[in-house]
C-alpha cells in the first residue's frame, strides 16, 4: 500500500507526468516487436506467413484507427485496401525507368494517396447517420469499388487478376526473393513506422479529441471540437493506411486478385480488430497473429470446420471477453497489480 | 452596456408545436440572469437555440454583435459561448484531468497537435489542475469520470464549460438531481464564477434563482411573459397567475425561504 500512496502523491504533485506516463512504452510492447524481429532467425521457412500477418495487421490497424478511436463502424475498409493494391500493382507493372522512379516505396506513397483521396471523398458519406447507416454506407462503397474492379478488366485484369507485377528492388538494393525474406522485413518495417505514427497520434491531443467524439459527440461539439472535420481527417488517414497495406500485398505477392476488394476481406479485418481488442492499437497486431495462427493450425487440422471454430471463438470472445485479447491481458495485469499491492 | 448575447424575434417550431415564440432577449456582459418558467415553457429549447444544438425556424442570434444564427455548436463554443447540460454530457472513459486538458487545448487551438503525448504542455496541464482544484475535484483528477459520484460529475460538467474561459455561460439546471448535502457546493461554485462572465441560469429551484439572479426572464409557452429584477418578478401578478396552478405562492413572496418549485 505504501508504494501506491507514494504513487498517488507523485500524481498530484505532477499531473502532467501522470498523463504523459500513459503514453510510455511498456515491456510487453518491446517484447512483441522484438519477437517479430526474432522470427527472421527463428522460423525462416515461414516468412510468407509472417508477411501476410504483418499486412493483415496493418489493415486491421487502419480499422482500429477509424473504429476504435473515432467510433466509425466500417465494413468497407477492403475498398481502400484493394485500391492500394491495384495502384501499387499497376505502378510496379507499368513502372518505367530505373531507381528511384520505380521504387516500391513510391508505390506505397501512390497507393496511400489514391486510397486516402477516395477515403476523403467517401468520408462525407459516413459523417451523418447512426452506426447502422455507416455500416451500410461503408459496405456500399466497398461493393461499388469491387464491381468497378471487376468491370474495368482492361486496367485491373478483372477476374484473372493483375498479372506481371514486378516491383523493382527495394531502394534499388534488395530484390524480393521467393522465400519472402525481403518481403517480411519490408512489410514489418512499414508496419512498425506506421504503427509508431498511429501510436503517437492516439496519445496526442488530437487523439484525445477523437476519443472525445467517440465518447460523447454532444459534449465534444459543446467544447468547440469540429466533429465533422476531425472525422474526415481520421477516416482519410485510415483509408491511406489500408491502401498502403494493399500496396504491400501487391508488391510482396506480385499479384493482385479481385479478392482484395471482397466483402470477406473487410469482414475478416473487422473481426480481427474485435478479436484483438477495439481501440487498443495492439489489438490489431495481436488479433492478426491469433487469427492467422488459428487459421494455420485449424485449417490444416480440420479444413472443413475452419469456419465453425472461428465462429465459436468469436462468440465466446464477445460474450466473455468484450475487450478482446488485449482486454483479457489488461484485466490479468490489473489483477496481478492488485495482488502485488495487497501483499506489499 | 453592449449585449454579449442577443436574440431577435426567435422562433422554433417542431411540426405544429411552437416551442419558442418570438423571443427577443439581450444579455449584457457580466450578467447574472435567470431563465424560469413552468415545465414545457421552452427553456431548454431556447438554450439549445442559443448554443447551436438547434437551428431556429426564424429569427436571429447574435454573439458579441456577430450574427451566429447559422453557426454550428462547435463554432459558437469557439467564439466564447459555453454551456452545461441538464443531463450530464461527459466523457465517461476519460479522467477529469484529461477532460479539462482537452477542453483547454481545444479552446487554445492546441487540440490538433498530433505528435507529442497529452500532458507535455505544462501550461495547459497546470491550468487544468488549477481549475480542478478550484472546483474541489483535485483529489479525483485521475479517476475514471464514469465512476465518480453524481455530485462530482455535476461539478465536472461546470468545469468543462468554464475551462475555455467563455464570455457567456449557459447553466442548464446545474443542481438538478444533486443530493441536498452536495447542493451547497454547486451553488458556491456558481457564485464564485468570474464577474465578467455573463451567466444564464435555467432553474426550477426558486431558492437558487433568487440567491443568484440580478435579473430574470419568465418564459411561458415558448414566449417571454415578463422580464425584470427579482423584486419585480415576485410582485408581478401575471407570474403569480402562471405559477398559481402548480405552486405555492409563498415561494415568491418569501424568495429566501426556499423550496423547489415546479
Amino acid at each position: 500500500m505504501t508504494s501506491l500512496a507514494a504513487g498517488a502523491r507523485v500524481a498530484t504533485a505532477d499531473p502532467g507526468a501522470h498523463l504523459v506516463a500513459k503514453a510510455r512504452w511498456r515491456w510487453p510492447e518491446f517484447l512483441l516487436w522484438l519477437f517479430a524481429i526474432a522470427l527472421i532467425w527463428l522460423a525462416p521457412s515461414r516468412y510468407l506467413l509472417f508477411n501476410e500477418i504483418a499486412i493483415l495487421a496493418l489493415l486491421a490497424l487502419s480499422i482500429d484507427l477509424v473504429l476504435g478511436f473515432s467510433g466509425i463502424v466500417t465494413l468497407g475498409q477492403g475498398a481502400f485496401y484493394g485500391l492500394g493494391a491495384y495502384t501499387a500493382g499497376l505502378m510496379a507493372k507499368h513502372g518505367i525507368g530505373t531507381f528511384p522512379w520505380s521504387d516500391p516505396l513510391l508505390g506505397l506513397l501512390g497507393a496511400g494517396l489514391v486510397a486516402g483521396f477516395v477515403g476523403f471523398l467517401s468520408s462525407f458519406l459516413v459523417l451523418r447517420g447512426s452506426d447502422l447507416t455507416r455500416l451500410m454506407v461503408t459496405l456500399g462503397v466497398a461493393l461499388i469499388v469491387q464491381e468497378l474492379g471487376n468491370k474495368l478488366d482492361w486496367i485491373t485484369g478483372g477476374a484473372d487478376g493483375l498479372q506481371g507485377v514486378m516491383p523493382a528492388p527495394l531502394l534499388g538494393l534488395f530484390d524480393f526473393d521467393i522465400f519472402g525474406r525481403t518481403a517480411y522485413l519490408y512489410s514489418l518495417s512499414v508496419l512498425f513506422v506506421l504503427f509508431l505514427l498511429a501510436r503517437a497520434l492516439v496519445n496526442s491531443p488530437s487523439g484525445l479529441s477523437l476519443r472525445a467524439i467517440k465518447g460523447n459527440v454532444i459534449r465534444a461539439r459543446a467544447i468547440g471540437i469540429p466533429v465533422e472535420r476531425r472525422l474526415v481527417v481520421i477516416y482519410t488517414i485510415g483509408a491511406a493506411y489500408a491502401g498502403i497495406a494493399g500496396a504491400l500485398l501487391a508488391q510482396t505477392t506480385q499479384f493482385v486478385s479481385l479478392d482484395v476488394l471482397s466483402f470477406e476481406k473487410s469482414a475478416d479485418a473487422l473481426l480481427i480488430v474485435v478479436f484483438g481488442g477495439v481501440g487498443t492499437l495492439y489489438g490489431a497486431l495481436v488479433g492478426s497473429i491469433a487469427f492467422k495462427a488459428m487459421y494455420d493450425v485449424l485449417a490444416s487440422a480440420t479444413p472443413e470446420y475452419w469456419s465453425f471454430w472461428l465462429g465459436l471463438a468469436l462468440v465466446l470472445l464477445v460474450l466473455f471477453a468484450r475487450g478482446g485479447i488485449i482486454g483479457l491481458l489488461t484485466a490479468l495485469r490489473d489483477r496481478l497489480d492488485r495482488a502485488r499491492s495487497a501483499r506489499a | 452596456m453592449a449585449a454579449v448575447l442577443e436574440t431577435k424575434a426567435l422562433h422554433k417550431n417542431f411540426g405544429g408545436l411552437t416551442a419558442t415564440n418570438n423571443v427577443t432577449f439581450a444579455l449584457p456582459a457580466g450578467a447574472r440572469h435567470a431563465l424560469i418558467g413552468p415545465n414545457g415553457a421552452g427553456k431548454t429549447t431556447f438554450v439549445n437555440l442559443l448554443s447551436g444544438v438547434l437551428t431556429p425556424t426564424s429569427g436571429t442570434v447574435y454573439l458579441d454583435g456577430t450574427d451566429v444564427t447559422r453557426w454550428p455548436a462547435h463554432r459558437r463554443a469557439g467564439a466564447g459561448l459555453a454551456r452545461t447540460f441538464q443531463i450530464n454530457q461527459l466523457f465517461a472513459d476519460f479522467t477529469p484531468l484529461e477532460t479539462i486538458v482537452l477542453a483547454i487545448s481545444q479552446a487554445k487551438g492546441l487540440a490538433t497537435r498530433f505528435l507529442r503525448p497529452v500532458g507535455t504542455d505544462a501550461g495547459v496541464v497546470s491550468a487544468a489542475a488549477d481549475l480542478l482544484q478550484r472546483l474541489t475535484l483535485a483529489d479525483v483528477m485521475h479517476a475514471r469520470v464514469g465512476s465518480l459520484p453524481y455530485g462530482k460529475q455535476r461539478l465536472l460538467e461546470i468545469a468543462i464549460a468554464i475551462a475555455s474561459e467563455p464570455k457567456v455561460l449557459l447553466l442548464d439546471e446545474p443542481a438538478a438531481g444533486v443530493p441536498e448535502s452536495e447542493r451547497e457546493q454547486i451553488l458556491d461554485v456558481v457564485a464564485a464564477l468570474p464577474g465578467e462572465m455573463a451567466l444564464v441560469l435555467i432553474e426550477h429551484d426558486m431558492d437558487l434563482v433568487f440567491r443568484f439572479a440580478k435579473s430574470l426572464t419568465v418564459l411561458v409557452n415558448g414566449g417571454v411573459l415578463v422580464e425584470g429584477s427579482p423584486g419585480e418578478i415576485v410582485n408581478d401578478p401575471r407570474v403569480r397567475q402562471v405559477y398559481l396552478g402548480e405552486l405555492h405562492v409563498e415561494g415568491f413572496s418569501q424568495p429566501h425561504a426556499g423550496g423547489a418549485l415546479g
